[in-house]
């Protein structure tokens, strides 16, 4: 899933400050599961914003409101009704919904209300981690499942580097070498000879560096 | 001027402070009455939400009382319930609204003595804290 974190409540009164009547959009997907945007994020955020107002003596009409999904046109198209008369939106979706908002409601200003993180799995209850960068060539099925882009800090293709202590990372001891979970998998699947083979630098095309990426399917597209 | 009577709103677990509340009222104790109780079914069905929106329709302080640490009919309420509380703390200094209104606490049922001495305790600490800064700013509605 996407991760998202709310931003500081300071930066999200100072983005709405000129305003009198918002609407707050959370989203029910990616954002609902990392607690930062959801329906419970958007009740959360309204009432802070409506007491921080209240407190300076200024009466905020929020409009509250939570999409099945922000990033998809059709579900956009439901908050017509409610967009009229307010004077901004603050989404609690990721950069995605924010962006569709931006791109269906065009003389409306969108504020973002979370910083969008990255794309990454639930360790435990209340805890992500990053898994996955999305460099469009994926290389999990040779690196025993684990993703040497999204947690080596050096994306090394052939790894581990020297920094790689005790099976963790130079950077910080709480954070595991990519290359010994590789290694470890590898072994415990008997796997081993895998490890030998070169991995040829990377082309990072896929992965962003020749500009917006756009997936077209002709069987799908209209 | 008028003297400040706060308006404190307890969230109590039925199988702990609710009933330490009940046996406080069979003792002929007496506590204060401007604490408002609202029982749940553990205090770890109190939502951020909840004690949020407390301060939001003007409560001046607002409580959670569950059972002992180790006590909890469904084994961890109290503690995700303490968890909540400190996150709310935090966002009621960040919007200035004070988070020192907000306080969990922890009693077995039997505790009748210490449920009126809590309500007693926190009921002047809020007295003294005096009015939730937003209580008499009357809203539009939206």
């Amino acid at each position: 899933m996407i991760t998202a974190e709310r931003k500081p409540l300071e930066e999200i009164i100072d983005s709405i400050r000129p305003f009198q009547r918002i609407l707050l959009v959370g989203c029910n997907e990616c954002v609902t599961v990392c607690a930062a945007g959801g329906r419970k994020e958007v009740g959360i955020l309204s009432s802070l914003l409506q007491m921080s107002f209240l407190k300076q003596g200024k009466n905020l009409q929020i409009r509250e409101h939570t999409l099945e999904r922000q990033c998809d046109p059709e579900y956009v198209e439901e908050l017509t009704s409610l967009v009229d008369g307010v004077e901004a939106i603050l989404s609690m979706a990721c950069g995605c919904g924010v962006q569709e908002l931006s791109r269906r409601f065009k003389n409306k200003p969108v504020f973002p209300a979370v910083n969008t993180t990255f794309m990454g799995a639930s360790e435990r209850q209340g805890v992500w981690a990053e898994r996955c960068r999305g460099c469009g060539d994926c290389l999990l099925g040779i690196t025993g499942g684990i993703c040497p882009i999204a947690r080596c800090s050096k994306q090394l293709m052939n790894g581990p580097c020297g920094g790689s202590t005790s099976g963790k990372c130079e950077i910080s001891p709480e954070v595991d070498c990519a290359w010994q979970l590789i290694w470890d998998r590898l072994k415990l699947l008997g796997l081993e000879n895998r490890y030998e083979e070169i991995i040829p630098a990377k082309d990072w095309r896929p992965g962003g560096a020749a500009g917006p990426r756009k997936i077209i399917r002709e069987d799908l597209a209209e | 001027m008028e003297a400040f009577e706060p308006v404190i709103i307890a969230f109590c677990c039925h199988y702990c402070a609710y009933t330490a509340a009940d046996m406080a009222g069979s003792q002929r104790l007496c506590y204060p009455p401007n604490v408002k109780i609202i029982r749940v079914p553990c205090s770890g069905k109190v939502d951020t939400l909840h004690l949020l929106k407390a301060f939001e329709n003007g409560a001046d302080g607002v409580y959670v009382a569950g059972c002992l640490e180790g006590d909890c009919h469904f084994k961890s309420g109290n503690v995700r319930a303490a968890k909540r509380v400190a996150q709310v703390r935090q966002l009621l200094d960040e919007i200035g609204i004070g988070g020192e209104r907000v306080e969990m606490v922890n009693l077995s049922a039997g505790m009748g003595e210490r449920f009126a001495e809590m309500a007693r305790q926190i009921t002047e600490k809020i007295r003294k804290l005096g009015p939730n800064p937003i209580r008499n700013i009357t809203r539009l509605a939206s």
